[in-house]
């Protein structure tokens, strides 16, 4: 088990080291020099010379990639350029939080709703509920998040004016009055990831009631609550956190779109910002960030499954 | 008598070219695939058709019209530009199919590339080139794309290269799994025992049994990059103006969802109409093609 654990942590520990070597790289291969951007419109070569010794740019690029590895390591991630402020402050401590909260409360909505919806469908099989849940899980999977964020402004926004449309309330100053202006982009995120949930739970489920220690359980008269959420689902698990956890890149994929529609000061809207304007330093920050939230998500994940099924035990 | 008219009919479906049977034994009781299936087919129409099929010039600005309303001249409304929202969103078709192609196409290429590589390959360098695969895979494909987007720069030919290097690493990884699987076969070790070169093993026994479930895992892609290409078009990273493309037509139209809802509404309900139909269509044919599915229904 400990061999193991220590395996899957040192493949973790390779992926987050390439992770860094690509995001290194974005600055390497973007466009333009820094030391002219730095120097702006006239400089001498002196100048410019004396600022690549100063930066550490003319050193060998393995030097720069350790060198500069080390300095994220303990949170110096550069300055902006355009707001002269740290960029550690605002990627990590400031828009991490939004993003990290949004995804919490989109990936709750999924579970909450997705998983009965699921286990309704699997249960009453080949029912209207069923047809209903596929109907919804075939549309909501293959459905533009953005377009959906705008549907949403557009009917519970703007038409009916139930809720606010762009804005982020953080939830530890004021609780309900955050989860009402995350009410619509958790929706908007959530969506495929609930039809997703879905799909799998009902998948799963139905195929595990067909065992025969089902029909053993239900023989011996349990419940049928307790027949499918009990002796059902605990099969039903490993599938579900394996799909949840892989998911999660998708789930940020997702929320760039949605910080977008509704103006949500989270990473997605930091990057693509940054791209526009060319800040490279702050790109290069919110690809590690993710990189580093997906590769330690999925070692949680395959972490846990000798929990979940006592068959997947390393030996 | 009935039965004999059966086999008669049997008998002239079998004589059809395979691939139309093949589609045949796709479509049957699959009402749903079938409308699918039309549907994506009438985008790709409208696409190659676009100059003939669409009422005004993409680019044409009507003055007197601007923001109007659907109406019998411009049957889904015009934009603030006084543009025919039908005619842009037919010519829209053109691109939106040709980044999905192409973008799928560079996807699956780098894909059977790496994913051939790590699969037949042993010791540190697969072990390296797995870790390389996990670490692509991180990266969520959007992120991937704008990433190389910063790199790149924009347009639609930039567009094509970020969604298909983006999407490298899904492909790579079923690559590999069927590599590994065909490999442990028995008629690949014994091409191996007969002296068979090693080259020829790849190009004759391995590869023709990796190639068809990359043509299924593309066709289930192309809705993914479209997804993508149009997102990028949507945050403004992608395709640029004033090119007639649904994500930045849906991006120019939020400034006026609330008094002229249809300039994101049409192109909106453009995409997400084809990414349902792609992605039934893809489903079909993953359901039909893909052993491990097949069993679980």
């Amino acid at each position: 088990m400990l061999r193991w654990t220590l395996a899957k942590i040192s493949q973790t520990a390779a992926v987050l080291l390439i992770v860094s070597a690509v995001s290194f790289s974005v600055l390497k291969l973007a466009p333009g020099d820094p030391v002219e951007l730095m120097l702006g419109e006239e400089y001498s070569k002196e100048s410019h010379q004396s600022l690549m010794v100063q930066l550490g740019l003319d050193r060998p690029l393995s030097e720069q990639y350790v060198d500069w590895l080390g300095r994220f390591m303990q949170g110096d991630w550069g300055t902006s350029f355009v707001s002269r402020t740290p960029i550690f402050q605002y990627a990590f401590v400031e828009a991490l939080p939004v993003t990290l909260v949004l995804a919490a409360a989109a990936l709750t909505l999924a579970i909450v709703i997705g998983i009965p919806l699921g286990v309704v469908s699997a249960v009453r099989k080949d029912t209207a509920w069923d047809i209903g849940a596929a109907a919804f899980s075939l549309t909501g999977s293959a459905f533009p998040s953005f377009y959906l964020g705008i549907l949403l402004i557009w009917g519970f926004g703007v038409a009916f004016n139930l809720f606010p449309t762009m804005g982020f309330v953080a939830p530890w100053k004021d609780f309900w009055d955050g989860m009402y202006h995350l009410a619509m982009p958790a929706v908007t995120l959530s969506t495929p990831f609930m039809a997703l949930i879905v799909r799998i739970t009902r998948a799963n489920l139905v195929e595990t009631l067909e065992q025969p220690y089902i029909a053993a359980a239900r023989a011996r008269g349990e419940p049928g609550w307790r027949v499918v959420w009990v002796h059902g689902m605990r099969n039903v698990l490993v599938p579900l956190v394996t799909i949840v956890g892989l998911q999660l890149g998708s789930l940020l994929h997702g929320a760039v779109l949605t910080e977008t529609v509704f103006s949500l000061p989270g990473v997605g809207r930091m990057i693509t910002d940054a791209v526009l304007g060319r800040e490279y330093l702050v790109v290069q920050a919110g690809v590690m960030m993710t990189g580093c939230l997906v590769i330690l998500t999925n070692l949680a994940v395959d972490l846990t499954y000798p929990f979940l099924d006592p068959r997947l035990r390393p030996r | 008598m009935v039965a004999h008219e059966l086999t008669a009919l049997r008998e002239t479906s079998r004589r059809l070219p395979a691939p139309i049977r093949a589609l045949a034994g796709l479509a049957r009781g699959r009402p749903f695939f079938i409308v699918a299936a039309l549907l994506s087919l009438a985008y790709l129409f409208a696409a190659i058709f676009a100059p003939w099929v669409a009422p005004y010039d993409p680019a044409y600005q009507d003055p007197e019209h601007l923001m109007s309303p659907p109406s019998a001249l411009h049957w889904c409304g015009t934009d603030s530009f006084g543009q025919d929202l039908l005619s842009r969103v037919i010519y829209g078709t053109r691109y939106v199919l040709l980044i999905g192609f192409c973008s799928v196409a560079i996807g699956a290429i780098g894909g059977l590339a790496i994913g051939l590589a790590a699969g037949l390959l042993q010791g540190p360098v697969e072990w390296g080139l797995m870790r390389f695969i996990d670490a692509i895979l991180a990266l969520p494909s959007l992120i991937m794309a704008i990433t190389f987007i910063a790199i790149l720069g924009q347009g639609v030919e930039n567009v094509i290269y970020a969604v298909g290097f983006a999407l490298v690493g899904p492909f790579a990884r079923t690559v590999r799994a069927d590599v590994l699987q065909v490999r442990a076969q028995a008629f690949v070790e014994a091409a191996g025992l007969m002296g068979v070169s090693r080259a020829r093993i790849i190009w004759r026994h391995i590869l023709p049994n990796v190639i068809f479930p990359l043509g299924v895992q593309a066709t289930v892609r192309l809705s993914e990059a479209i997804l993508v290409s149009s997102g990028l078009s949507f945050l403004g990273l992608g395709v640029v103006p004033p090119t007639p493309d649904w994500g930045l037509m849906i991006a120019e139209g939020r400034a006026f969802i609330s008094i002229v809802p249809w300039i994101s509404g049409v192109p909106g309900a453009a995409l997400a109409i084809l990414l349902i139909a792609l992605s039934i269509v893809g489903d079909g044919v993953r359901e039909r093609f893909d052993p491990k599915l097949r069993t679980a229904r």
